[in-house]
């Protein structure tokens, strides 16, 4: 049995929000740093750097997950959704609107992270309890502690 | 953040992962990377080759053997064990992995990962312990199975050497099981924790408090001869910010009476 192929650099193919793109990408490359920096998809922030603080969450192959702990290269072949994707053109999705209207964004850092994640639970369960809603958004910090309109919106979206 | 220059290799079996993790000793596997990535990020390690291991299958799927034994994948998600109805005949399992961090990390993190990574502050080294897991390593030289006494060897070390991979963790049968933490936040890492089994005697593993978890086996379920296990184990925990080690102590008594307390509060 020969050892795998092992490279600093490999060529990719992600599909993004319904395009597909070809790159190339150093195998250290964050996935997150791949969505802004290369394909200029800047609405996945990088809050803290460390895993912890969720803005950075996107959509893989249906998994929710943070861009910044999973390598470019790891998603090779991979359907990738991001905030970018989730409006129809000027249309926002029920769970955007639900956001405005509940004023569940202050400065709006942590929103990417907390729509994808409110969009993976409602995929998931349409009609989740208060207590699965607060559950699904662990991982998702907002530092201007606006957390009780975050639930509200998530809360009427699933009504 | 940008990381140390690494190499990336994505083998298509397990042969072919093993021969890659021997051709160069700077070799590491990545499993779910919800550890490693951050740890590189840190520089706080620095692998020559990262080694994927997201294509081996032979790392995949649950079962469930007609003795009760359950076969996990060593690359199985803290989600797919908590939504597996063949893990539900272990019943912690999934409970202690739904109490992992956060839905993204437990959407990406493996039951194996959390294991070979061996951080003392991990959920599912002690619940391994307890109840009496057995982890399959694979090397070139073949195949062995390493008993969950004898797998933890360290701090972030066990038996599974740089150029081999856990590949299954097998767990016997049984339901009478507990788990109790005191945890930095709902889900965080935690601070103390204790693991109990009662399928015939008592098994008791208390993390957190030494390199590797602390297994017991108190005389009988009774508060007071579990805390007296947990004393005549002259525990000596560090100290961080987060407690003493004279509160680590006192946490490691009061958890393993807790744990113990729910696995005999179920049939």
């Amino acid at each position: 049995m020969a050892a795998a192929e092992v490279a600093n650099e490999r060529a990719i193919t992600v599909t993004v929000n319904g395009t597909r793109f070809e790159r190339r990408v150093e195998a250290r490359k964050l996935l997150i740093h791949f969505l802004r920096d290369d394909l200029d998809l800047t609405g996945s922030h990088v809050g803290c750097d460390t895993g912890n603080c969720g803005a950075c969450s996107v959509i893989v192959d249906g998994t929710l997950l943070k861009s910044c702990m999973l390598l470019a290269v790891q998603a090779d072949g991979a359907s990738i959704e991001t905030v970018e994707g989730l409006a129809d053109g000027e249309e926002l999705s029920k769970l955007q609107q639900a956001f405005n209207d509940h004023h569940a964004l202050q400065c709006g850092y942590c929103t990417p992270g907390m729509l994808m994640s409110a969009t993976a639970l409602l995929r998931k369960n349409a009609h989740p309890s208060e207590e699965e809603i607060r559950k699904a958004l662990q991982g998702n910090i907002c530092r201007c502690t606006g957390y009780w309109n975050i639930f509200e919106a998530v809360k009427a979206a699933a009504e | 953040m940008l990381l140390r220059e690494v190499g990336y290799a994505r083998p298509a079996s397990l042969g072919e992962a093993l021969e890659t993790l021997a051709a160069d000793d700077g070799a590491r596997a990545l499993a779910g990377g919800q550890t490693l990535v951050n740890v590189m990020k840190m520089r706080a390690g620095s692998p020559d080759v990262l080694v994927d291991l997201a294509d081996l299958q032979e790392l995949k799927g649950i079962e469930l053997g007609a003795d009760g034994t359950l076969d996990i994948g060593a690359m199985t998600t803290y989600t797919e064990l908590i939504e597996s109805s063949e893990a539900r005949a272990r019943p912690i399992l999934g409970e202690v992995c739904a109490q992992i961090a956060d839905v993204q990390v437990r959407n990406r993190g493996t039951v194996g990962g959390n294991a070979c990574t061996n951080d003392p502050t991990n959920h599912l080294p002690p619940v391994f312990a307890a109840l009496g897991a057995e982890f399959v390593v694979r090397g070139q030289g073949g195949e062995r199975v390493v008993p969950a006494a004898d797998f933890f060897l360290g701090v972030y070390m066990t038996a599974a050497a740089q150029d081999e991979l856990l590949t299954r963790i097998r767990v016997p049968a049984g339901r009478r099981d507990g788990f109790a933490a005191v945890t930095l936040g709902v889900d965080g890492t935690c601070i103390v924790s204790a693991a109990a089994a009662l399928n015939g005697g008592v098994s008791l593993a208390i993390g957190c408090v030494d390199a590797v978890p602390v297994r017991l086996e108190p005389e009988s379920t009774d508060p007071e001869a579990v805390r007296e296990a947990v004393r005549a184990a002259k525990l000596d925990p560090p100290s961080d910010v987060h407690a003493s080690s004279d509160y680590r102590r006192h946490l490691a008594e009061v958890l393993a009476v807790r744990a113990v307390q729910q696995a005999e509060g179920r049939s």
